[in-house]
């Protein structure tokens, strides 16, 4: 066992120190596919950051019930009242319209412009949180919400959050696909690689065959090159995803104080780190795989 | 130890190779393999490795029919042949003693036992001090004799050479023959091919004659 170890250990650093001797040519192939893979990879970094934002933000989705500027208390009770009895209202929350003006004060900072209105612009509001959950009731409950007497405009604060999800559905869908055509890419620059070596390295294959050399002590030395090549393909396009989610977090910090929020990117996570590392290794591996039993023809 | 049964080898166009070839080699014996070129010589040895395979007949190594070994098992066949090759089949791209460590690394020794044997192999021909060189920058004489390092270096129990004096001089030749003639002591199992009359005039070794395809009475 102790014995087997060495022998791979001894053929993992052949196979590296193969790689470092390539020089340039080698270097090229890495950068290659590190960017071919940063590309699915940073798409995909900028989703989850994308996806997070939309769950912190809806959280539960609420309807906004603004009412007519001419209600009276009176109208505001009854509506209450009404609501309050609705089945599919969970809970109500009445924003008077000089604590909505407050509200706006102090988040936004627009303080300046605010003080120089005449008069408070803002209707009374319900707050209503719903019972279910799903797109398609919302939207009705919105609908009958709107009819109730006094209200203006009835609104799903988070019917944007939906939207922008079946957007990030169809970008999921773009990045697999971007991911699978830029695998291929891998899978055939490793090929290629391995191809070569193998037509530079046909006297010894031949010599080794003729001196008792099993299939496998032929085939492991590619079999780890592809994959050591995958592997730090896959390193190298962590490196540019990470350096780019960084630099873009400076210029968003400043973006997104403007709009007085805070919102910074995050590098990919742990686990989808090492299913990068895992995935490129795998890569590597099959594409030299193909292309020794291709043209070892063992 | 080695033992050919009625072997017919024909290669593909029709070129009939051997024609019913049989005989017998009894472990520990040496024995030249002679003829002029094209008579079947390389054929036989090929036979022996398993690097080609008879049509018809039957060839025991070690009372293994090796026309008939799987693929799988020609390694571990292989393993037990030491096989100077007539084209030598040297690596040139690293150095002597790298070459004569290849079939080591390929059974699959340890580094420092693998230094050791090699070393010895090198001393036996005589190129220890030249370890480090590429066999590139080696004489023929000295490119055979690497080649005969590379062959014992698993110590096997069967050495097959095809015309290793080939295109060496005949002080050269003697020196190799010295070489094989050790082993051969030691009880090793040697069929060696040649047609060079220097080393056939050493009488007192077992010839097989190929004519054509045929084995000479």
């Amino acid at each position: 066992m102790r014995h087997a170890m060495i022998q791979h250990l001894s053929v993992l650093r052949a196979a590296l120190r193969r790689m470092f001797a390539s020089g340039l040519g080698g270097l090229l192939n890495i950068l290659v596919i590190g960017i071919a893979l940063s590309l699915p990879a940073g798409m995909y970094a900028l989703l989850q950051n994308v996806q997070g934002l939309v769950v912190q933000l809806s959280g539960t989705p609420q309807i906004s019930l603004f009412l007519a500027m001419d209600a009276k208390a009176d109208d505001i009770d009854a509506l209450r009242q009404q609501l309050a009895a609705h089945s599919a209202v969970a809970g109500i929350e009445f924003v008077a319209r000089n604590q909505a003006l407050e509200q706006l004060k102090q988040s936004t900072g627009m303080t300046d412009v605010i003080g120089g209105l005449e008069k408070n612009p803002l209707p009374d509001a319900f707050i209503v949180s719903p019972r279910p959950s799903n797109a398609q009731a919302l939207d009705i409950l919105r609908g009958e919400l709107a009819q109730l007497p006094k209200v203006e405009l009835a609104q799903l604060d988070s019917a944007w959050a939906y939207k922008l999800e079946a957007l990030l559905k169809f970008g999921r869908l773009a990045v697999l696909i971007l991911a699978s055509l830029l695998s291929l890419a891998l899978i055939a620059v490793t090929f290629n690689t391995i191809r070569l070596q193998i037509l530079t390295q046909r006297d010894e294959i031949e010599v080794s065959r003729l001196i008792g050399a099993t299939d496998g002590f032929i085939r492991r030395p590619f079999l780890y090159f592809g994959a050591m090549q995958g592997l730090l393909g896959g390193i190298m396009a962590w490196l540019i995803v990470t350096a780019s989610l960084l630099l873009l977090n400076h210029p968003l910090g400043e973006l997104s104080q403007l709009y007085a929020s805070q919102f910074v990117l995050l590098p990919l996570s742990l686990g989808d780190s090492l299913s990068l590392l895992l995935f490129s290794f795998y890569l590597g591996w099959l594409g030299a795989w193909l292309s020794v039993a291709r043209h070892l023809s063992l | 130890m080695i033992s050919f049964n009625q072997v017919h080898k024909r290669y593909p166009g029709g070129y009939e190779a051997l024609k019913g070839v049989s005989f017998d080699i009894a472990e520990g014996e040496m024995v030249f393999l002679t003829g002029h070129s094209g008579a079947g010589k390389s054929t036989l040895l090929k036979l022996v490795a398993a690097i080609e395979r008879p049509n018809s007949g039957s060839v025991l190594v070690n009372n293994q029919n090796v026309g008939v070994l799987k693929g799988g098992a020609l390694p571990y066949l292989r393993r037990n042949l030491g096989i100077i090759f007539q084209d030598h089949k040297l690596l040139f791209d690293r150095s002597v003693f790298d070459n004569v460590l290849l079939p080591l690394q390929i059974c699959g020794f340890d580094h420092r036992e693998s230094a050791k044997r090699a070393r010895a192999a090198l001393d036996k021909v005589g190129l220890l001090k030249r370890e480090k060189t590429h066999p590139i920058a080696l004489s023929g004489g000295e490119q055979q004799r690497l080649c005969i390092a590379r062959a014992i270096v698993n110590r096997p129990a069967i050495l097959l050479a095809d015309e290793p004096t080939g295109n060496l001089d005949a002080a050269y030749a003697q020196e190799i023959m010295a070489i094989f003639k050790s082993f051969h002591q030691v009880g090793v199992t040697l069929l060696i091919s040649t047609h060079d009359e220097s080393v056939l005039r050493d009488s007192g070794v077992r010839r097989l004659a190929l004519k054509e395809g045929e084995l000479q009475p």
